[in-house]
């Protein structure tokens, strides 16, 4: 198992297009993906989750990778939370 | 069963062909008990696949038309449809209180709906109607109707519906269209803005068209009449037929006038300008002969969009129609949005007349940030090619300073930064009867005018055209307009400035030889009318219609008036153009 902490820099928070593009990324893996926010934890392969979660600016986000490619899906999760502007 | 009804004629032509209904189905549905569990389970399956693949259509499509941007909000809806936990909640009701689909479908839709709306963050509680979207159209399959939508037409159709708005249309190929028939709107609403503007036939406000047309049915709709019929008898399909080729003929007989200059029988050269919404437009402005872009609409680029758009975004944007017109030039509106056209992400209040309130102009020195950042996209935009920059809704001279302050500040700081521009024109649109009045003032200040008679017509008679009510208020003929356009024109060549108009009365038949008499420079309007007022133009003296223009001023004291008196005076040159 793979855990690592992003702060949201994007003053958007996580809205609509990079919801859909993590969504994507962590699709692409067998692990199992998870976000936290707060007391909040919701699989990162269901869109309607990431965006009920409502993660604003300056959030404190956790992604936990689970299964065989942990890896590489946290990997591919980093690069576009940084690609798409939303963490450092 | 054969209707005939009355519309208001919008488009011109005739059209002929069977009915697509471009109405929404009733989608209700009813709690039902299952036994066959794996049954249900594969129907939810099935509809999840079926409505996937049909949003990849439209999505392929918008991307087509209108760029991967505008597009991803479909790559949302897919990434929705395909959810594993959305999906395993609607499974597990199906599997564990034994209803059927559309129901537990429903009532899950119903828990994420109201987790969205908690949501303090509005980009989150907007995806409400994304979610509504997908719900509606699972459901759709799973009671075997069609949810409608242009842009999975595949043959061509006359199109039925009860009004269009702009997102309708959007990734729409104009090839299937044959003609549009609409319960409601006026010849100024969307729906017949954009029939024009791609030559389609049109009738618009028969109030029960949706009612009395069945899919499917043959119907023969006049848009230059304003009629429909449907189940026509032979003889009328034939004469329909034969109108259309002949207006075929006749589209080809204005095509040989796409490349020529614009001027009248006495050798007075006006230029002919479109109005364009969105860079999509740019192929039917350049197919229908424009000589430049008098208007284009940049509200689109925010409209469609869940944020603001960045500096960039809206740089490449007006670079692309820049470009395309290049050395002609192209005249762009700064953002004309408020309260009736609100974008949530701008926060602004609601207002009991958003038409007399914080919108255009106002909205522009209010949040000066959305302001600054659309003017260094045209700024940057504008090494292109041949820009002008246009500022909507002026009412006082204090707000021109104040955004032509904002404007040469941006200017200079990006000389500072060395970033290439071209020269820009700055201009105003009058459409506000206090700039009217003012013409000879604010023309000292300004490189041009243009004006909006959309709203200087709604403003002058008080009169809102989108108001079925009062739609017969919107008079672009009535003298006490006539008069108030005459004053601008007068009033910026006194300035030694060009004056344009910008509005549907540009491009119609019976304004334009008193335009041209009066020595208005520009004609700006929907592409589709260009070629028409080319070949109207060509066969007006310029010179003697400036008594026309004279007489109408001093003795017209009605609309009515005014076109017996236009068609008294160029009765064989009006009859050629129907």
């Amino acid at each position: 198992m793979e855990k690592r902490e992003f702060r949201v820099t994007a003053e958007t928070g996580i809205h609509a297009r990079p919801a859909t593009l993590l969504v994507q990324a962590a699709s692409k893996f067998n692990s199992e993906v998870s976000l936290q926010y707060q007391d909040k934890s919701v699989n990162l392969k269901s869109i309607m989750g990431v965006m009920s979660l409502g993660v604003g600016q300056n959030a404190s986000i956790t992604i936990t990778t689970d299964g065989d490619d942990e890896a590489d899906a946290m990997k591919a999760v980093a690069e576009t939370l940084k690609k798409e502007g939303l963490s450092d | 069963m054969r209707a005939m009804l009355k519309g208001i004629a919008a488009s011109d032509g005739v059209a002929c062909g069977r009915v697509y209904r471009f109405v929404e189905p009733d989608l209700s549905t009813k709690r039902r008990s299952i036994t066959n569990l794996d049954y249900e389970l594969n129907r939810f399956h099935q509809a999840l696949e079926a409505a996937v693949s049909e949003v990849e259509t439209i999505k392929t499509r918008a991307t087509k038309n209108l760029g991967a941007d505008s597009a991803q909000v479909f790559s949302a809806h897919i990434e929705m449809l395909q959810d594993p936990e959305f999906i395993g909640a609607v499974e597990t009701q199906i599997k564990t209180e034994h209803i059927n689909a559309e129901v537990a479908l429903a009532s899950v839709a119903k828990i994420y709906e109201s987790r969205l709306q908690e949501q303090t963050n509005t980009y989150m509680q907007e995806r409400v109607s994304d979610l509504h979207d997908i719900t509606k159209r699972v459901t759709a399959h799973l009671l075997g109707v069609r949810l409608p939508d242009l842009a999975l037409l595949k043959e061509p159709v006359v199109v039925v519906t009860h009004d269009l708005i702009p997102s309708d249309t959007v990734s729409v190929d104009s090839k299937y269209i044959l003609g549009f028939v609409t319960d409601l709107g006026g010849r100024t609403s969307h729906s017949s803005i954009l029939a024009r503007s791609l030559n389609i036939p049109a009738v618009v406000g028969t109030q029960s068209a949706t009612a009395d047309l069945a899919e499917g049915t043959t119907v023969i709709v006049n848009g230059t009449r304003g009629s429909v019929i449907s189940e026509p008898t032979k003889p009328e399909l034939a004469l329909a037929k034969q109108a259309m080729r002949d207006r075929t003929a006749n589209m080809q007989r204005l095509a040989t006038l796409r490349h020529h200059t614009t001027t009248s029988r006495d050798g007075v050269g006006v230029l002919l300008a479109a109005n364009v919404g969105t860079a999509n437009d740019i192929p039917n402005v350049l197919k229908n002969g424009a000589e430049a872009i008098g208007l284009m609409r940049t509200e689109f680029l925010y409209m469609d969009s869940e944020q603001l758009p960045t500096e960039d975004e809206q740089f490449m944007a007006y670079r692309q129609v820049i470009q395309a017109l290049a050395p002609r030039p192209v005249v762009i509106r700064t953002l004309d949005i408020g309260g009736d056209k609100p974008l949530p992400y701008l926060k602004q209040k609601p207002e009991a007349n958003p038409f007399l309130g914080a919108r255009a102009i106002r909205q522009s020195l209010a949040h000066q940030n959305v302001f600054r950042s659309q003017l260094r996209a045209l700024l940057r935009a504008s090494a292109y090619g041949n820009l002008r920059i246009m500022f909507p809704m002026i009412a006082t001279l204090d707000e021109l300073r104040q955004a032509k302050a904002i404007y040469d500040d941006e200017r200079s700081r990006l000389t500072t930064a060395n970033v290439p521009m071209g020269k820009v024109q700055v201009g105003m649109m009058v459409e506000v009867p206090a700039a009217a009045m003012l013409a000879d003032r604010f023309a000292q200040e300004v490189d041009f005018m243009s004006i909006g008679t959309n709203d200087l017509i709604g403003y002058t008679m008080a009169a809102d055209r989108t108001n079925q009510d009062v739609a017969y208020l919107y008079q672009p003929y009535h003298p006490a307009i006539l008069r108030l356009v005459d004053r601008i024109v007068t009033a910026g060549h006194a300035a030694g400035i060009p004056v344009a108009m910008c509005g549907e009365m540009a491009g119609d038949p019976i304004a334009v030889p008193l335009l041209l008499g009066m020595g208005l420079d520009e004609f700006s309007m929907g592409a589709g009318t260009i070629l028409k007022t080319r070949q109207l133009i060509s066969q007006l003296n310029a010179k003697e219609l400036q008594s026309l223009v004279e007489t109408v001023l001093n003795s017209a004291s009605t609309s009515q008036e005014v076109v017996t008196m236009v068609q008294a005076a160029v009765p064989d040159v009006l009859n050629q153009t129907d």
